[in-house]
């Protein structure tokens, strides 16, 4: 039988009918388009996804039940290796791991392994019942997890079923990290991420949201109350700004403020207290996912004209392509090789427009990418109400300000053991974008899980 | 939920509410603020830890009446809750032994005024307290503010109680009478922590301001909250709420408040009408 040789296309909405909602923007597969695409992987003996996937799927054997119709069972398989398969179906660079090395990439497009992961979780999802898997008998331990993103509520979630009573302390009143409050809904509903949260509840994880670490109890005062080990997964949340003139007026959002009111407040439901500047012009500026999460949503707010302003070229842009390429569709107006030096106002304490100069790629830096430099007076303003620093992430030192005996590094993220995720303080274990800077959901789980065995090995001999 | 043990008519358009919160008040220090949740799809609102009882496990916050959310907790009855209450939040304002510490107060900032002043008579300084209100009306926690002063002071504009003016000229009087004064603490709206910065600057009297920026996260997490101090940006929910007066830009405090004028305004009037239409006042 021959191979198709490309992916299954999965339906979406159109760009001129989506960007006058919040609603998904890809649809899913249907059962007979899931079928067919898993009916276009060749079962591989040396499975080379498999070794692409940061939290090694058994990928072949997932695929392989969808292609007989036993989707449920995929879903349990996907399960074995990662508990948020719906999440991860839609927002991992597959395209940069198992799919990249996918032995069909060589020659067609590569098998549609998210989509297909992604098909499984909803499917076990509509059907309304989730298996529970057996949890082994209370071993008298407790771990506190500090913060609710993918990476604390997978070692909350595996822990669980190894007998531990994990609680997870997280700051915000809902729990999921960027997953409810950065990534928007258009491309992971929220009742995706719920369902997710629901499930780490169902194994007996306890969350206690409003509560900030740091402030409301020390983590010393964690062992105190008796917990026995301590995960930190607080992400990378620290809002960067470019430090240039007109910054502090009002118009200029950081990226997590634009998003954080629009996704975690529902500002863009009129129904919801929260407000949301609703601007006719903005400018998003960086290149990354949050970057291009921005540029949509505000024009979902309704926005008439929404730039994106990047200071290096399309090729160097560190966002997935496929976001790039629904940015496009949607008409986001690219402006490359630019960059924002001066906010300009319109003498009222609002932003007027954005002073800009152009820039050409030099040699390469130390990220391996072209540096870009200013061309001499090639200044330029472009006309907007709203700016959004969308340049990247910090770590927040909120709780490790408070915790002088974890160390840090000359950055603020947390120094750890690669190989057991183990901080400077005793019982104390850090993972996810607070250890490696901004990164992606799936190395955050990664870590998580591996973290959550040497926890559990730390545990198992002691009487 | 948090439940709403106790709750009050302060002034007009302004309520006391007692919460039970037993693990803020266990760690509440005076100058940190709670962030509320009302309801489901309710906005977060930053309100200052007006007192705390850590036996009793409860903090005391007071609110002013001004838009769409306080309104709308106004009308939520003691025995019912508040969904999410999250803090202490911001740094605690630094308590020393200073020598002679002027608590200055306006408006809904006496609430905020007291636990602060409360503290540093504690830690053995000379309180002068100074509440500032438009009329008598809105003075309140005078009795419980007395007790931890060792002068006070009230002024309005109209002068119905105390002096009539503003709580800068009671200030002002202090100073030109001599009165040796290590630090001024001040909270109120905008435009009278500014006065009041200004009246103590030719004097060089250290004076601290707590600022109430536009809050949404008040982790340090999205940075709405953005005030310019010595002309370098500040997150006031993690590096405040409390900076030295003389280096804070009221001026762009000022603006960033009014960032959702225009929204609010929206708001207000339909929670109005809303509450026209269901009979409630
Ligand atoms: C807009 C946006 C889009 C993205 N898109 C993608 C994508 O498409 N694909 C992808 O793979 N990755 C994406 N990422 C990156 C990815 O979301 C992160 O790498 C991942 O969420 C990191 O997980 P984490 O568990 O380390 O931290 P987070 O998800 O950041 O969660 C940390 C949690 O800890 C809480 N917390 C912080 N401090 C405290 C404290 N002191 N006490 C209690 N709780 C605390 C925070 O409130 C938060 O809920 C995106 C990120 C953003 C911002
Ligand atoms: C650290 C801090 C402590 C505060 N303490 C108190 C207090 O003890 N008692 C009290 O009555 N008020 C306090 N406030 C102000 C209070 O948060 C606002 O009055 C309230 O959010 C208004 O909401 P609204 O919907 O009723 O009014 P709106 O109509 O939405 O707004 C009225 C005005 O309140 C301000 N405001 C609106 N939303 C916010 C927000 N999310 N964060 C901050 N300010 C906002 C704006 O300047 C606005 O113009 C404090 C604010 C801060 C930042
Ligand atoms: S590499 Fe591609 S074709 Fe081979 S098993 Fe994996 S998904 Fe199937
Ligand atoms: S309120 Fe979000 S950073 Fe201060």
């Amino acid at each position: 039988m021959a191979i198709n040789k490309n992916k299954t296309p999965m339906p979406s909405q159109s760009p001129g009918e989506r960007v006058k909602n919040f609603n998904e923007v890809p649809l899913g597969y249907t059962q007979e388009q899931a079928v067919a695409e898993a009916k276009r992987c060749i079962q591989c003996k040396n499975a080379p996804c498999v070794d692409g996937c940061p939290v090694e799927i058994d990928i072949p054997a997932f695929i392989k039940m969808i292609a007989e119709g036993d989707f449920i069972g995929a879903a349990i398989k996907l399960k074995e290796k990662n508990c948020l398969p719906g999440v991860c179906g839609r927002v991992c660079p597959q395209e940069d791991q198992c799919e990249k090395v996918c032995t069909l990439a060589r020659k067609f497009d590569p098998v549609a392994i998210g989509s297909l992961e992604r098909f499984a979780a909803d499917y076990e999802q509509g059907r309304g019942k989730i298996k529970i898997p057996e949890k082994t008998k209370a071993n008298g331990k407790k771990i506190a997890v500090v913060g609710s993103g993918p990476s604390g509520l997978t070692i909350a979630g595996d822990l669980a079923k190894l007998g531990y009573k994990v609680t997870i302390f997280e700051a915000l009143h809902k729990a999921g990290g960027v997953l409810v409050y950065g990534i928007p809904e258009f491309r992971l509903p929220k009742s995706i991420v719920q369902r997710e949260v629901d499930y780490i509840e169902k194994l007996g994880v306890e969350i206690k949201p409003d509560y900030v670490i740091g402030k409301v109890h020390a983590v010393d005062e964690l062992f105190e109350m008796g917990y026995d080990a301590v995960y930190v997964g607080i992400g990378a949340g620290l809002p960067m700004f470019m430090k240039i003139d007109g910054e502090n007026l009002n118009g200029v959002y950081s990226a997590n403020e634009l998003l954080t009111r629009s996704n975690l407040m529902k500002a863009y439901d009129d129904s919801y207290d929260t407000p949301v500047i609703k601007a006719k012009k903005y400018a998003v500026v960086g290149g990354g996912n949050v970057a291009m999460d921005s540029a949509r949503t505000a024009l979902r707010l309704g926005a008439e004209k929404v730039y994106n302003v990047y200071r290096r070229s399309r090729k160097e842009m560190p966002a997935r392509d496929e976001e790039i390429e629904r940015a496009e569709e949607e008409g986001i107006d690219f402006r490359l090789l630019t960059n924002p030096v001066r906010i300009i106002d319109n003498g009222n304490g609002w932003v007027k427009a954005l002073e800009c100069i152009r820039m050409e790629l030099g040699e390469p830096d130390e990220s391996g990418r072209r540096r870009p430099v200013p061309v001499k007076s090639s200044e330029f303003t472009i006309d907007v109400d709203v700016v959004v620093m969308a340049i990247g992430a910090g770590a927040n030192p909120l709780l490790t300000s408070a915790t002088p005996d974890i160390k840090l590094n000359k950055w603020g993220y947390i120094t750890v053991d690669e190989k057991t995720g183990m901080t400077s303080k005793k019982n104390v274990y850090a993972g996810g974008d607070i250890v490696t800077g901004s990164a992606t959901v799936i190395s955050a789980m990664g870590v998580a899980r591996k973290i959550a065995r040497v926890i559990h090995e730390s545990f198992k001999y002691e009487k | 939920m948090y439940k709403i043990l106790e709750k009050e008519d302060i002034a007009p358009g302004e309520k006391l509410y007692v919460l039970d919160a037993p693990d803020i008040a266990r760690k509440a220090k005076p100058g940190q603020f709670v962030i509320i949740i009302i309801d489901e799809k309710g906005e977060r609102i930053p309100l200052t830890i007006a007192d705390f009882n850590r036996e009793k496990g409860t903090i005391t916050i007071i609110v002013q009446e001004v838009g769409k959310s306080t309104m709308q907790l106004g009308n939520i009855k003691k025995g019912e809750g508040i969904l999410n209450v999250v803090g202490p939040l911001g740094i605690p304002t630094h308590i020393e032994k200073y020598g002679t510490v002027v608590c200055v107060g306006g408006g809904v900032g006496i609430a905020c005024i007291y636990p602060i002043a409360r503290g540093m008579k504690e830690a053995g300084n000379r309180v002068i307290s100074i509440l500032g209100a438009r009329t008598k009306d809105f003075i309140f926690w005078e009795d419980k503010i007395k007790t931890v002063s060792d002068e006070f002071y009230i002024t309005t504009d109209d002068g119905s109680s105390g002096k009539k003016g503003f709580v800068s000229d009671q200030l002002k009087d202090i100073i030109d009478n001599k009165e040796k004064i290590d630090l001024v603490m001040t909270i109120g709206p905008a435009i009278m922590m500014k006065v009041v910065s200004e009246t103590t600057r030719p004097f060089n009297i250290k004076t601290v301001v707590s600022l109430n920026s536009i809050m949404v996260d008040g982790t340090g997490m999205c940075g709405s909250c953005r005030v310019e101090v010595d002309g370098k940006t500040k997150f006031a929910c993690v590096d405040g709420p409390d900076f030295d007066a003389h280096k804070v830009n009221f001026n762009l405090l000022n603006d960033r408040q009014k960032v959702y004028l225009k929204e609010e305004k929206e708001a207000h009037k339909k929670c109005r009408l809303e509450e026209r239409i269901s009979g409630n006042k």
